[in-house]
């Protein structure tokens, strides 16, 4: 056998680094490939649906010819996008709360950037604001008809939007789930690195929005 | 400590659980890896089975033993099967049986996903495999090309059960690829950097990231077919303006990388056996090491080699050619660096040992008509024949399962503490090795003379019929010689030579525990401080015989308890959890029904089930809480 | 890899760090949604290099200060950078394969 040293302890790690975060990190990677797929496909089938409604231009349909104004709703969605991007600070600041828990607080101000449910609320609160933005967007755009059979962009934007919000919601019942945690026994500094996880998350979600929000709403 | 007189027995430790709960509940990766190895080799047989059946058929021309229907449907099942339910299982058996071992490791990073994993494979592979006793398979082909497997053209269930199969068995391989990546970065023993890390988990820890990286882009292109066919989407309907290329280009995305998974383990396994029974370290271990994770890299640089036929233009063609070629320079190092790690050393031709010289052969066959294919032009001709499907099973075959199979016989006797017969290897390895050169080497001829791919009969008088007699013949022995190899795992589980701790006298750190390795591994956590350990302390004699078995039984190791260990829970959650989803997935499938209600509860009840067991599972903890003395 | 350490990270980003961050976001969002209105502007060749450019910094700085990839160990940097390369390296050979740039480019036929 090798020169043997004393065992080494039980939450011994190569890196001196945590497992989770790790893994975190690497799903992160495998998730710009999911959303890179989801993307791509858009911008492939950008100006290849043969009939409307369309993202940008208005259209009529020569059959019925009714007049489709142009889908999207840049105003609307700016403000969901800005929602969203506040979320991300409302996280950083939750996750600072956590780890500062015990460092005593000695300002009115200092109290409140240091309320990890207050901020663990407002991210999981922005968060669903952003939702009711996206089912608000959603049901318009069917109510002016189009859908997600409609035509390759119907298909192709709400698959790729539909997705994000899939990750969106499951973020937030993370985030409503380790608010409960918070009220039921509290978060410290143990367990800030589980809500580091949970915010590499939640930043992630945001971050493939700002691709989203460039890439199919504002290029036209 | 122990009498000679005594009889030899297994050394097993006093508090390893036993029984079929603690088989379902296991978080121990070497359990999870024995679930795989077994579970694969029975959907071996299966998709063995399936050859056969399409063999027979071709024997001869114009014979009607299957309909032109069932034969589409075993061609995808056997692509299918053993790409996904065979190949890369064995990979996955061997990621587990070894990883934790080769590092100095207890376990995984994250035993419970681990098991996970293995469930979410056995519950997605019967899922994809049931619907062939009702005729109705998948018979798309293993890679479904989109239009043909839209609603419009694949009208019935097969479709639906390949999509949805797939992506259930995506779930289990990603899954496994966050694992190993942290394990391997973050559980190797002091000292062993990453240049001291053996082969096996060097190659294995490429694979985990071409997994991660490749598995979500056919997980899109599976979830468009998917909405296509459920839910009326666009994406492959060409009436509504959508590419037919989309599809292709998706798939190969994630195919081309594939081929690297199923292969590179292999590539591993040989470059441990190799030094192991040439009794020399493995030459050029940093280049082996840098060609691996080139192959990984360039592997996303060449997927639209799969279709030069279909008129992507001059550029993207030469673009991929270049490529393509690329890619064979590294590949052909590793040829080399085998061979030179055989020469001069003092070789021992076990069934390992000859697996993994047989694999460096046949490796080499199917890299050179692969690399035949890298020409556009001469794919042109290649490209939907069996010379093609001569290629691919030469480098599967030939490649990776015969690498799998030297992994096999070298690593049987670690994890049942008995050696497989060597007498009964050596028939499985030449029946094996006869057998599948007369299979395949065939192919080339009667596809460069013009043999379509997928076909279920074809007229006689074109110069087809003695190939396919022979490879026919070819696979009628393949029958005896997997007979062998489950009759030797049979016989030698039960009463094989016992093996100790090191029977090769090899050099890696999985060699220095005993045979079984105790549920801990390790009692202690080694300090490493060379690519061969074991080989700093005893060097390899090459007098040494092989295999050395022990002359006397080694006293059981001690428990968990006694050295203080913690050990993670035995827990169902993993399972349970991995229930879900071929339920939810399958109550997606009721929609078709008339009665909407069972569609409804399998659905949201899966989705529930799935969602109340993750939180359940998140919420309880691996192992008990320790306090250090 | 070296030998275990404690995990430190270099200075936490501060309070003050987080809302400069919040603050840039939004105005560049601002920006970048101005320039959508722009009378005539969509239509030059510039637009789109523009927001590029402006969401990429977006998702720099979204990524370096509010993930601290800036002030966490390397090998986080490493496990997020290399799939993001493969994945914009992805999106770009298939902009090239269906035709997208084959407009800028009047080399391709």
């Amino acid at each position: 056998m090798t020169a043997t040293a004393a065992d080494v302890g039980h939450g011994y790690t190569t890196t001196g680094l945590p497992h989770r975060k790790i893994a975190i990190w690497a799903f992160i990677g495998s998730e710009c490939m999911l959303f890179a797929s989801l993307i791509s496909t858009y911008l492939i089938y950008k100006g290849r649906s043969i009939a409307g409604p369309f993202p940008h231009e208005a259209w009529t349909d020569p059959s019925t010819h009714h007049v489709y104004k142009a889908i999207l709703n840049i105003p609307v969605t700016s403000c969901s996008t800005f929602v969203l991007l506040m979320s991300s600070l409302a996280m950083v600041l939750a996750l600072a709360a956590v780890e500062n828990r015990d460092v005593p607080k000695h300002t009115l101000g200092d109290r409140i950037l240091g309320s990890s449910k207050l901020w663990l609320f407002t991210t999981a609160l922005l968060g669903a604001t952003f939702l009711s933005f996206q089912a608000y967007e959603f049901t318009s755009f069917v109510h002016e008809g189009l859908t997600i059979r409609t035509n390759l962009f119907g298909s192709s934007f709400f698959t790729l939007t539909g997705f994000h919000g899939a990750h969106v919601t499951a973020g937030v019942l993370w985030l409503l789930t380790m608010l409960g945690i918070d009220f039921k026994r509290g978060l410290g500094p143990k367990d800030a690195l589980n809500v580091d996880i949970m915010a590499l998350y939640w930043h992630f979600v945001d971050v493939v929005w700002i691709a989203i929000f460039t890439l199919i709403y504002l290029i036209k | 400590m122990a009498t000679i007189a005594a009889p030899l027995v297994v050394p097993r430790t006093a508090d390893e659980p036993y029984g079929v709960w603690s088989w379902l509940a296991t978080t121990d990766h070497k359990r999870i890896g024995t679930l795989y190895l077994f579970t694969a080799l029975t959907f071996m047989l299966i998709g063995g089975l399936e050859a056969e059946i399409m063999r027979t058929q071709l024997m001869r021309p114009n014979q009607h033993i299957v309909s032109a229907e069932l034969y589409n449907q075993l061609f995808t099942m056997h692509g299918t099967t053993m790409i996904f339910l065979v190949i890369m299982p064995l990979s996955a058996a061997f990621f587990n049986l070894l990883i934790p071992l080769q590092i100095g490791a207890r376990d995984v990073a994250f035993p419970r996903l681990n098991a996970f994993s293995y469930w979410v494979y056995l519950f997605g592979g019967i899922f994809i495999t049931l619907p062939i006793l009702f005729g109705a398979a998948p018979n798309g082909g293993w890679f479904g090309y989109a239009p043909l497997t839209t609603k419009t053209y694949s009208p019935g269930l097969n479709i639906d059960f390949w999509v949805i199969g797939l992506q259930i068995l995506g779930i289990s391989s990603l899954a496994a690829g966050f694992n190993f990546i942290t394990t391997i970065i973050n559980m190797r023993a002091p000292g062993m950097n990453l240049m001291r890390m053996p082969l096996f988990t060097w190659m294995s820890f490429v694979v985990q990231f071409l997994i991660i990286l490749a598995f979500p882009v056919i997980t899109i292109a599976l979830v468009f077919l998917l909405f296509d066919r459920f839910f009326g989407t666009n994406f492959y309907e060409i009436a509504r303006g959508a590419d037919p290329l989309l599809w292709q280009h998706l798939f190969w995305i994630f195919g081309h990388p594939e081929v690297y998974i199923l292969v590179l383990p292999a590539f591993g396994l040989v470059s441990e056996v190799m030094p192991t029974f040439a009794r020399k370290p493995l030459f050029g271990y940093p280049v082996m090491v840098y060609s691996g994770i080139l192959i990984g890299m360039l592997g996303f640089g060449v997927w639209a080699h799969h279709m030069f036929a279909v008129g992507m233009g001059p550029i993207a063609d030469s673009f991929f050619a270049v490529t393509t070629m690329l890619i064979a320079i590294p590949t052909g190092v590793k040829i080399f660096n085998w061979i030179f790690t055989l020469w001069g050393g003092s070789i021992r031709f076990t069934t390992a040992a000859m697996f993994a010289i047989g694999m460096v052969a046949m490796f080499t066959i199917g890299g050179i008509s692969g690399v035949m294919h890298s020409s556009p032009p001469a794919d042109l001709q290649q490209t939907d024949t069996y010379f093609v499907v001569g290629h691919f099973h030469y480098v599967i075959f030939g490649g990776s399962l015969m690498g799998l199979f030297a992994g096999l016989y070298t690593y049987f006797p670690k994890f049942t503490g008995r050696l497989l017969d060597e007498r009964l290897g050596k028939w499985h390895f030449w029946v094996n090795f006869f057998g599948s050169n007369l299979v395949f080497f065939p192919m080339h001829f009667s596809g460069l003379l013009g043999m379509p791919r997928r076909i279920w009969t074809y007229d006689g008088g074109q110069g087809w019929d003695t190939f396919n007699f022979l490879s026919t013949m070819g696979a009628y022995l393949l029958v005896p010689a997997t007979l062998i190899l489950v009759y030797n795992i049979w016989k030698s589980a039960r009463s094989g030579k016992i093996a100790g701790n090191d029977p090769w006298g090899a050099g890696t750190l999985e060699w220095s525990i005993p045979s079984p390795p105790p549920p801990y591994n390790f009692a202690v956590i080694p300090r490493v401080t060379s690519r061969y350990p074991l080989w700093d302390v005893k060097p390899p004699l090459a007098s040494a015989p092989v295999p050395n078995t022990p002359k006397h039984s080694e006293a059981p190791a001690p428990t968990a308890a006694e050295l203080g260990i913690p050990m993670p829970y035995h827990t169902l959650k993993p399972l349970l959890t991995a229930l879900a989803l071929p339920i939810m997935f399958g109550g997606l499938m009721l929609m078709h029904l008339e009665n909407k209600l069972p569609h409804y509860i399998f659905m949201y009840g899966g989705a529930a089930m799935l969602v109340g067991c993750l939180y359940w599972w998140l919420t309880t903890p691996l192992e008990p809480e320790h306090h250090h003395a | 890899m070296s030998d275990a350490h404690a995990e430190s990270h270099e200075a936490h980003p501060t309070w003050s760090t987080y809302w400069k961050v919040a603050l840039i976001l939004t105005v560049i969002t601002v920006i970048e949604v101005w320039c959508y209105y722009l009378k005539g502007f969509p239509e030059t060749a510039y637009f789109v290099p523009t927001l590029l450019i402006l969401s990429a910094v977006k998702f720099v700085i979204v990524v370096l200060f509010y993930m601290h990839l800036k002030y966490d160990a390397k090998l986080y940097r490493a496990l997020f950078t290399g799939p993001f390369l493969v994945a914009m390296a992805t999106i770009i050979v298939l902009m090239f394969l269906f035709g997208k740039f084959a407009i800028h480019l009047s080399l391709l036929t």
